[in-house]
């Protein structure tokens, strides 16, 4: 078993999104549930960004991670982005095309891309990252049409293999696609 | 429209009010008649900057001037920017930082030269004046620009575990860079006047500021007009080479974001 949360409790003043929450992650795993129930919270304190109030989590390792925003530096390219965090630019610019980047594309700077562009790029950025064991995804398919969408998750369930991976979602659909174990935090 | 065509297009308002305004100034010079005693017209003026162009002494007080007044300026961006990076990890430097640059900003020109003169040679006031001119503006601006530093770029940096360098090179100085450049360009102008205005007090031997004071003795004004003239000349050129740089650094470092 790699990853151990217990009673996890945050609130943000009056507040309480996450009260007295565990899970055991171990393999791949899609926690969905509804707006504002404390999904990203829980992201963000296995980041290391938030601090619980209670409760302990146990096994994180170097974490890789796609935010609720892409977080893209926006002066470099989507290959750019991904080599700044470790990954092989050339691997990098190989998953680009997979994902529908063409020429052009590759060599915007991320501030001219669209959003569903910045989208996959980030998502490359969390799944090239050399090291990491532990992979938080947080609404990775945000701004992606179907077919793309489902070329994404074919690249995250290859990537992701054999490490500990927590995508988050609120889209029952996208749990499907991917044919992970599903966890609801209520 | 062609390129060439917008930029004739844009221009010529701005030459015609150029225009106007020198013909005011040679109307009120013939107004005020004298032989340009007291108000010397535009061709005197020239004529005057015409005759110091080619000696050997002019060139020589631009020299002293402008060496003196770029090593100000240089020492006060190093320290503008080591401070300002100071003050945003440790709050105490800002607390501690806060009344000088305060003072600084406050205190005018003239009383800090005399001050000044009683601990330095007149030789080395401009360095002194513009670097005290310009350190709370560059100072300020590398403050603005860690705040404006995107917070959520960082967080990545922390998550990814980027090394300091690159953090440094993809995140904080393109972050940061927009408002420090802005300062530099406000603070060019300052200092060159300011340090100027320092030597008119200072009155250092071989300095513009000592040139322009010897001017106005000897009651030659159109000597005082074509200093005057090359002064703001090459605040001009001087403000320009500093945008064309920022510009090419900005570019270079932010890319299309903020160019």
């Amino acid at each position: 078993m790699s990853i151990r949360i217990r009673g996890l409790c945050k609130a943000f003043g009056a507040k309480q999104v996450l009260r007295g929450f565990a899970l055991d992650i171990d393999g791949p795993l899609v926690l969905t549930g509804p707006s504002g129930c404390g999904k990203t919270t829980l992201l963000r304190i296995m980041m290391g960004l938030e601090t619980a109030d209670a409760g302990s989590v146990a096994g994180v390792g170097r974490v890789a991670a796609v935010f609720q925003t892409d977080r893209l530096c926006p002066q470099l390219t989507a290959a750019g982005n991904i080599a700044l965090a470790g990954g092989d630019a050339a691997a990098a610019e190989k998953e680009l095309r997979g994902l529908g980047f063409t020429d052009a594309e590759l060599a915007l700077p991320a501030a001219r891309l669209s959003g569903g562009q910045r989208r996959r790029a980030a998502l490359l950025r969390a799944l090239l990252c050399p090291g990491a064991g532990t992979l938080l995804l947080d609404e990775p398919f945000t701004g992606m049409e179907a077919e793309l969408a489902a070329r994404a998750a074919a690249a995250i369930v290859r990537l992701a293999a054999g490490r500990d991976t927590v995508l988050v979602t609120h889209d029952a659909a996208t749990a499907a696609r991917l044919g992970w174990p599903v966890s609801a935090i209520l | 429209m062609s390129d060439l065509a917008q930029k004739l297009k844009n221009a010529l308002p701005r030459a015609a009010a150029g225009l106007f305004w020198l013909a005011v100034w040679q109307l009120a010079a013939m107004a005020v008649g004298h032989g340009g005693l007291l108000l010397p017209s535009p061709v005197q003026t020239v004529a005057a900057l015409s005759a110091l162009l080619p000696t050997g002494a002019f060139w020589r007080r631009i020299g002293f001037t402008l060496a003196r007044i770029l090593l100000g300026f240089a020492l006060a961006v190093a320290g503008g920017v080591a401070l300002g990076a100071a003050s945003a990890r440790w709050r105490a430097v800002r607390v501690l930082a806060a009344p000088p640059l305060a003072l600084a900003r406050a205190m005018p020109v003239a009383s800090f030269v005399i001050l000044a003169l009683l601990w330095v040679r007149s030789a080395n006031l401009s360095v002194i004046v513009s670097f005290t001119q310009v350190l709370p503006v560059v100072y300020a601006g590398v403050c603005a620009g860690i705040a404006d530093t995107d917070k959520e770029l960082l967080e990545m940096a922390r998550v990814y575990r980027l090394p300091v360098l690159r953090t440094l090179r993809y995140i904080r100085v393109p972050g940061a860079f927009p408002a420090f450049a802005e300062s530099l360009s406000v603070a060019m102008g300052m200092c060159w006047k300011s340090g100027v205005s320092a030597e008119v007090i200072g009155l250092p031997d071989w300095s513009v500021g000592d040139a322009l004071y010897r001017a106005k003795l000897t009651l030659a004004t159109p000597d005082v007009f074509a200093w005057t003239l090359a002064i703001v000349a090459l605040s001009a050129l001087l403000s320009a080479l500093a945008r064309h740089g920022l510009t090419a650094a900005q570019k270079r470092l932010c890319g299309e974001v903020a160019a």
